[in-house]
C-alpha cells in the first residue's frame, strides 16, 4: 500500500514540474514567437535572447497591488482564478507518460490514476473549467466583463461536444476508455507500410476538429473573443490584477498543455515513436517516455502560438455557428465512418 | 479510513445541500449544487460506478448547471425577498421534509442490507458490462432518451425564442436568447 | 472500517429532506428547480447503492447493474427537463417579468 502511494505521489511531483514550467516557458515563445512571426526583436535584453522575460513578468506580478474593486461579489471574486487552475492542473492524472516499468520488483503504470474510465474522468474534469469564466465575468460588477464570460462560457460548452465526440471516434477501434490502451493500439498498427501507426493518418477528420475545438476550449485566437483587447477590454479578467490574474493566465496555458497532450496521445501516439528502446533501466524508460511526450506537446504548442499570430479572429455569432453547424456535424461523420471502418476491419 | 472518506463527502453534501436551500442569492445556490454533485460523484466512486460519477459531473454539473446560470444571468435574477407565507409556511415545510425524510430513512435502514465492502469487486466497477446491459438489454430505453432529447432542443429553442412580428426567426438556439 | 449502507441510503433520505425543504420554502422559480434537482440527485444516490448491495448479494452481472442504468436514465431525463424547464422560465419572465412564483398566480381561485 505504501508502495503505492509513494509512486502515485512520485508520478504526480513529475507532473506538477512539469505543468508549472509550462507558463513561464510558454510567455517566452509566445513573445519571441510573435517577434518572429511580426518582423520585429521581442525581448532581448533580460538575459541571454530575453530567457529570464518570464521571471520578470513573476516578479512583476507578485509586486504588483492586488487591487479588489468596489462592489464585487467577494467570495466568487476570488474563487474564480482557483476555478481557473485547477481544472488544469487535474486533467493530466490520466494521460501516460511511459510503458509499465519495473521499480524494485513490482510494476508501475505511468498514469497517475489507473483507472477504467481515464478519457471520460478527463472530460468530466475539464468541463468544470467553464464555472470559472462564469464566477469572474459574473462577481466583476462591470457590463465588459459580465459579457465575455458569457461569450467565453457559451464557446467553451459549444466546443466541448465537437471535442468530445472527436475523442470518442478513437475510442472506437481501440476498445477501451484507458489512454494506455490508446497508445498501445497505436504501437501496433502501420499505414501503408511506412507510416507510424498513429491515429492522426487514418483519422485525420478527426485530428482537424479535435484540433479546431482545441483551440476553441482554451479561447486562444482566432477564437478569443472573449478576451479580445480591442474588444471587450479584457473580457472576463478585466477586473483582477496582479496574481490573480496570473492564476487566470497560467490556467489558459495549463490547459492548452493539457489538450495537447491529450492531442499527442489520442492522435500522435503519446509517449511512443518507432525506433526507440524502451526497455532498460526504469529511469530510463520513463524518462525517454516523458521527453517524447514532451516533445510532442511542445509541437502542439507551437503550432498554437503559430496560429494565434497569423490568424484574425471570428466574430462570435461566426465562432458559435462554426462549432454547430460545422464542426459538430463534421465530428459525428467522422465518428460513423470510424465506426464503419472499425466493423469492417481495418482498423 | 473508508469511513473517513465516506464522512468527508457526506457532510460536504449536506452542508452544500443545506447552502443551496438557504442561500438567498440564486447563483450561491447554483454553485453549492455544484459541490453537492461532486461530492455525490465522489460518493458514486466508492459505491463502485466511476462511469456513472464521471457522467454525472460531465453532463450535470458541466452542462446543465451552466445552462441554469446563463439563465439565471439573463434574467438577472437578484436576492430573493423572504417568504410570505410567514412561520405557518415554515413549520409546514420542515414538518414535511421531516416526514419525507424519516419515511424514506426508515424504510431504506430497516433492511439491514450489512456492510458495503471495502475493495470493489473489479467486474462490477468497469465500463464494459454497463456499457453491454446498456447496448443489449436497454437498447429500446436508450433510443427512446435520444429522441426525448431531440424533443426537448426542440421545445426549449421554440420556447426560448422571442416570436417578432416581422416573421423573421432570429439566431436563436444559443443561450443569450438570440442577441 | 467499512461503511455500512445504511450509511448510503440515510444520506439520500436527508438529502432528499432538505430538497423538499428548499423546494416548499423559496419564492424563487429557479431556486425551487435546483432544490427538486437536488431531489433527483438523492435518488441517483439511493439508487447506486442498490445496484452495489444487489452485486453483492450474488445477483447476475447484468441484474445488479440495473440501478446504474436507471441513474444514466435519470441523468439523461433530467438534461431534457431542465433544458425545456429553464425555456419555460425564460418565455415566463418575457410575458410576466418576474419568477417569483407568488407573483405567478394567473390560475388561482
Amino acid at each position: 500500500m505504501t508502495f503505492a502511494l509513494l509512486a502515485t505521489l512520485a508520478k504526480m511531483g513529475v507532473w506538477l514540474a512539469v505543468l508549472l514550467q509550462v507558463t513561464p516557458i510558454m510567455v517566452w515563445v509566445e513573445r519571441r514567437g510573435s517577434a518572429l512571426i511580426q518582423d520585429r526583436l521581442g525581448p532581448n535584453r533580460v538575459g541571454p535572447l530575453g530567457l529570464f522575460q518570464s521571471l520578470a513578468d513573476a516578479a512583476k506580478f507578485f509586486f504588483k497591488e492586488d487591487v479588489i474593486p468596489h462592489e464585487v461579489d467577494r467570495f466568487l471574486y476570488l474563487l474564480a482564478p482557483l476555478l481557473a487552475v485547477v481544472p488544469a492542473l487535474t486533467t493530466f492524472v490520466v494521460i501516460p507518460f511511459g510503458p509499465e516499468i519495473e521499480v524494485a520488483g513490482r510494476s508501475v503504470p505511468l498514469l497517475v490514476a489507473d483507472v477504467d474510465s481515464g478519457v471520460l474522468l478527463l472530460l468530466a474534469l475539464a468541463s468544470l473549467g467553464v464555472y470559472s469564466l462564469v464566477m469572474a465575468g459574473y462577481s466583476s460588477n462591470n457590463k465588459y466583463s459580465l459579457l465575455g464570460s458569457v461569450r467565453a462560457s457559451a464557446q467553451m460548452i459549444s466546443y466541448e461536444l465537437a471535442l468530445t465526440l472527436s475523442v470518442v471516434s478513437v475510442l472506437v477501434p481501440v476498445g477501451s476508455l484507458r489512454l494506455d490502451r490508446v497508445v498501445e493500439y497505436q504501437q501496433q498498427a502501420e499505414w501503408l507500410g511506412f507510416l507510424p501507426g498513429f491515429n492522426i493518418f487514418p483519422q485525420i477528420l478527426g485530428f482537424l476538429v479535435f484540433l479546431i475545438a482545441a483551440f476553441a476550449e482554451t479561447n486562444r485566437l482566432p477564437f478569443d473573443l472573449p478576451e479580445a483587447e480591442s474588444e471587450l477590454v479584457a473580457g472576463y479578467h478585466t477586473e483582477y490584477s496582479s496574481m490573480k490574474f496570473a492564476l487566470f493566465f497560467m490556467g489558459e496555458y495549463m490547459s492548452m498543455a493539457t489538450l495537447s497532450a491529450l492531442g499527442a496521445t489520442l492522435y500522435l501516439g503519446g509517449w511512443y515513436l518507432p525506433g526507440l528502446d524502451y526497455s532498460g533501466h526504469w529511469a530510463w524508460t520513463a524518462g525517454l517516455g516523458l521527453g517524447v511526450l514532451l516533445a510532442k506537446v511542445a509541437l502542439f504548442l507551437l503550432f498554437f502560438v503559430w496560429v494565434r499570430w497569423t490568424f484574425p479572429r471570428f466574430r462570435f455569432d461566426q465562432l458559435l455557428r462554426l462549432g454547430w453547424k460545422v464542426l459538430l456535424p463534421l465530428a459525428l461523420v467522422n465518428f460513423v465512418l470510424v465506426a464503419a471502418m472499425t466493423v469492417a476491419g481495418w482498423l | 479510513m473508508e469511513l473517513a472518506v465516506f464522512s468527508v463527502f457526506a457532510l460536504l453534501a449536506v452542508v452544500s445541500a443545506a447552502v443551496v436551500v438557504l442561500h438567498r442569492n440564486p447563483v450561491y445556490s447554483v454553485m453549492s449544487l455544484v459541490v453537492t454533485l461532486i461530492s455525490l460523484a465522489a460518493l458514486f466512486v466508492m459505491l463502485g460506478a466511476p462511469l456513472i460519477a464521471a457522467l454525472l459531473v460531465l453532463v450535470y454539473t458541466g452542462a446543465i448547471l451552466v445552462l441554469f446560470l446563463f439563465v439565471i444571468m439573463l434574467l438577472n435574477v437578484g436576492r430573493e425577498e423572504p417568504a410570505t407565507g410567514g412561520a405557518a409556511q415554515k413549520w409546514v415545510a420542515v414538518a414535511s421534509a421531516l416526514m419525507f425524510g424519516t419515511i424514506l430513512g426508515t424504510l431504506l435502514w430497516g433492511r439491514h442490507f450489512g456492510l458495503a465492502s471495502g475493495p470493489l469487486d473489479a467486474e462490477y466497477a468497469r465500463p464494459l458490462p454497463l456499457a453491454r446491459v446498456l447496448l443489449s438489454e436497454y437498447l429500446l430505453p436508450f433510443e427512446m432518451v435520444g429522441l426525448l432529447l431531440l424533443a426537448a432542443v426542440i421545445a426549449a429553442t421554440v420556447l426560448a425564442r422571442r416570436s417578432e412580428p416581422g416573421g423573421e426567426p432570429d439566431g436563436g438556439g444559443t443561450a443569450e436568447g438570440g442577441r | 472500517m467499512s461503511v455500512p449502507v445504511a450509511g448510503y441510503f440515510v444520506l439520500a433520505a436527508a438529502l432528499f429532506a432538505i430538497g423538499t425543504l428548499g423546494a416548499l420554502t423559496r419564492r424563487n422559480g429557479i431556486t425551487i428547480f435546483l432544490s427538486i434537482e437536488l431531489m433527483l440527485s438523492s435518488v441517483n444516490l439511493a439508487l447506486i447503492a442498490y445496484s452495489r448491495v444487489l452485486a453483492e448479494a450474488g445477483y447476475a452481472l447484468e441484474a445488479a447493474l440495473r440501478g446504474q442504468v436507471i441513474v444514466f436514465f435519470v441523468i439523461a431525463i433530467a438534461a431534457a427537463e431542465a433544458a425545456v424547464g429553464l425555456a419555460l422560465f425564460i418565455a415566463i419572465y418575457r410575458n410576466r417579468q418576474t419568477i417569483d412564483v407568488n407573483r405567478l398566480n394567473l390560475m388561482r381561485w
